[in-house]
């Protein structure tokens, strides 16, 4: 088996992750990215979606996150999540909450940058409530 | 001397005492576990943000289009200091501490003719600070009632300091908390948050030469990052300020049990000998009598 790759997850509540795994798939906010380990050093902010994370023959892990920062460098990768839930604790309701903030968000909106970011947010979450 | 009835009220009265001062250390402890465990957790991502903004700070920190979140404003002018202390009092020197470290600086800025605005953050701060600067004081949050501070208090604070900074109230923003070391232990500290702290980014070695991807663009990130950092930073601080206050309350109220122990023994001891200095008195009182007869 090949080198693994180091992954910290973490949100401001908590540390989630901290372990070596073999690879991660990341909902990159242009498109989502799967790291392994030796990826060259890469920065990308993170649209609210689920990561995955492989490891051996262990099943694939998912989390739900919503919006963040990754980084990776030769250390390993970091996931700066806003929020992390595991994909077996996220359910309808809360997802639900979390679109009417978001719809909140949007009439708060003050320009259009923020207005039409407000509204990507919107799209994403209801995207994923269909799936759920 | 005090008569015996004087001196059982008194004992009552502190033994009341003591098992208040007791109660409330025991409640402390308690809390104290869980503030700490939330603080400790908190700070990982609070150090791991640091050391991203640090790596892509760097490279763009002389860029005459960096953010104003990064490079400030270039004034000097007016400061903004955050003072976050506890709610309540009874804990030691806890929230004097924080007030006595901003006092300086306060000080200190308005010697050097600057514009000083204040934020508190806490009742207990705001009340000390009332007295010497009520007129610097633009804003006060408290979080009174509340089981434990979330991400969303935090944000709440945030939100009201970038919109100031936005608007071009101030030009420097430092938060006054208090750090959490250990229980016995805590350590009044001025943060600097906007413009943001960048000190020890990734060490070339550690990039093996390469240089970072940025997805999307360099500047676009920071936009979102900055802003995030500043929720974070003031997050930790409140964090640490909570369990900062259970420790130190709970080290204040072991003390005062401990101290209340101590003043209970030498009111028995005295309650004790002037007992029996009565019934001494009272027996040589009957047997003159009897000799007289």
């Amino acid at each position: 088996m090949a080198d693994k790759l180091h992954f910290d997850l973490v949100s401001p509540e908590r540390l989630l992750m901290a372990e070596a795994v073999d690879m991660v798939v990341v909902p990159g906010s242009e498109g989502d990215f799967g790291v392994l380990a030796g990826h060259a050093p890469l920065m990308s902010t993170i649209r609210p979606g689920f990561i995955s994370v492989k490891n051996g023959n262990q099943p694939e892990f998912r989390i739900f996150i919503r919006g963040g920062f990754a980084e990776v460098n030769a250390k390993g990768l970091t996931i700066l999540a806003e929020e992390a839930i595991p994909a077996g604790e996220l359910n309808a309701a809360d997802l639900d909450a979390k679109i009417t903030d978001a719809e909140e968000d949007l009439r708060d909106a003050k320009d259009d940058a923020h207005r039409q970011r407000a509204q990507e947010i919107i799209d994403q979450l209801r995207q994923i409530r269909q799936v759920l | 001397m005090p008569s015996l009835k004087q001196f059982r009220v008194r004992i009552a009265s502190v033994k009341s005492t003591r098992k208040i001062t007791k109660a409330m250390q025991l409640v402390a402890a308690s809390k104290l576990k869980r503030a700490q465990e939330a603080a400790e957790a908190a700070r990982p991502y609070a150090e791991r943000m640091e050391r991203v903004l640090a790596n892509l700070a760097g490279s763009l920190l002389n860029n005459p289009g960096a953010p104003k979140l990064l490079s400030g404003t270039g004034k000097d002018e007016v400061h903004l200091l955050i003072v976050a202390t506890a709610d309540r009092g009874l804990c030691g020197g806890f929230n004097t501490n924080i007030v006595k470290l901003a006092r300086a600086r306060i000080e200190a800025l308005l010697r050097e003719k600057k514009t000083v605005k204040i934020f508190c953050v806490g009742r207990k701060g705001r009340d000390q600070l009332r007295r010497l600067y009520s007129s610097l004081i633009i804003d006060t949050v408290e979080f009174t009632g509340l089981k434990r501070i979330g991400f969303a208090q935090a944000q709440g604070v945030a939100k009201r300091v970038l919109e100031m900074y936005e608007a071009g109230e101030f030009d420097v923003c430092t938060v006054f908390f208090s750090r959490f070391k250990s229980v016995i232990s805590q350590e009044p500290t001025a943060q600097r948050l906007i413009p943001a702290n960048i000190t020890g980014g990734a060490k070339a070695d550690e990039l093996k030469g390469a240089s970072y991807e940025y997805e999307p663009e360099e500047e676009e990130i920071l936009q979102a990052l900055l802003p995030r950092n500043v929720t974070v930073q003031i997050f930790k601080a409140l964090l640490e300020n909570a369990a900062s206050e259970q420790g130190a309350r709970m080290s204040a109220m072991d003390n005062a049990t401990r101290n209340a122990g101590d003043v209970i023994d030498k009111l028995t001891l005295q309650y004790n000998r002037s007992r029996q200095a009565i019934i001494t008195k009272e027996l040589i009182e009957i047997i003159s009598g009897a000799e007289a007869l």
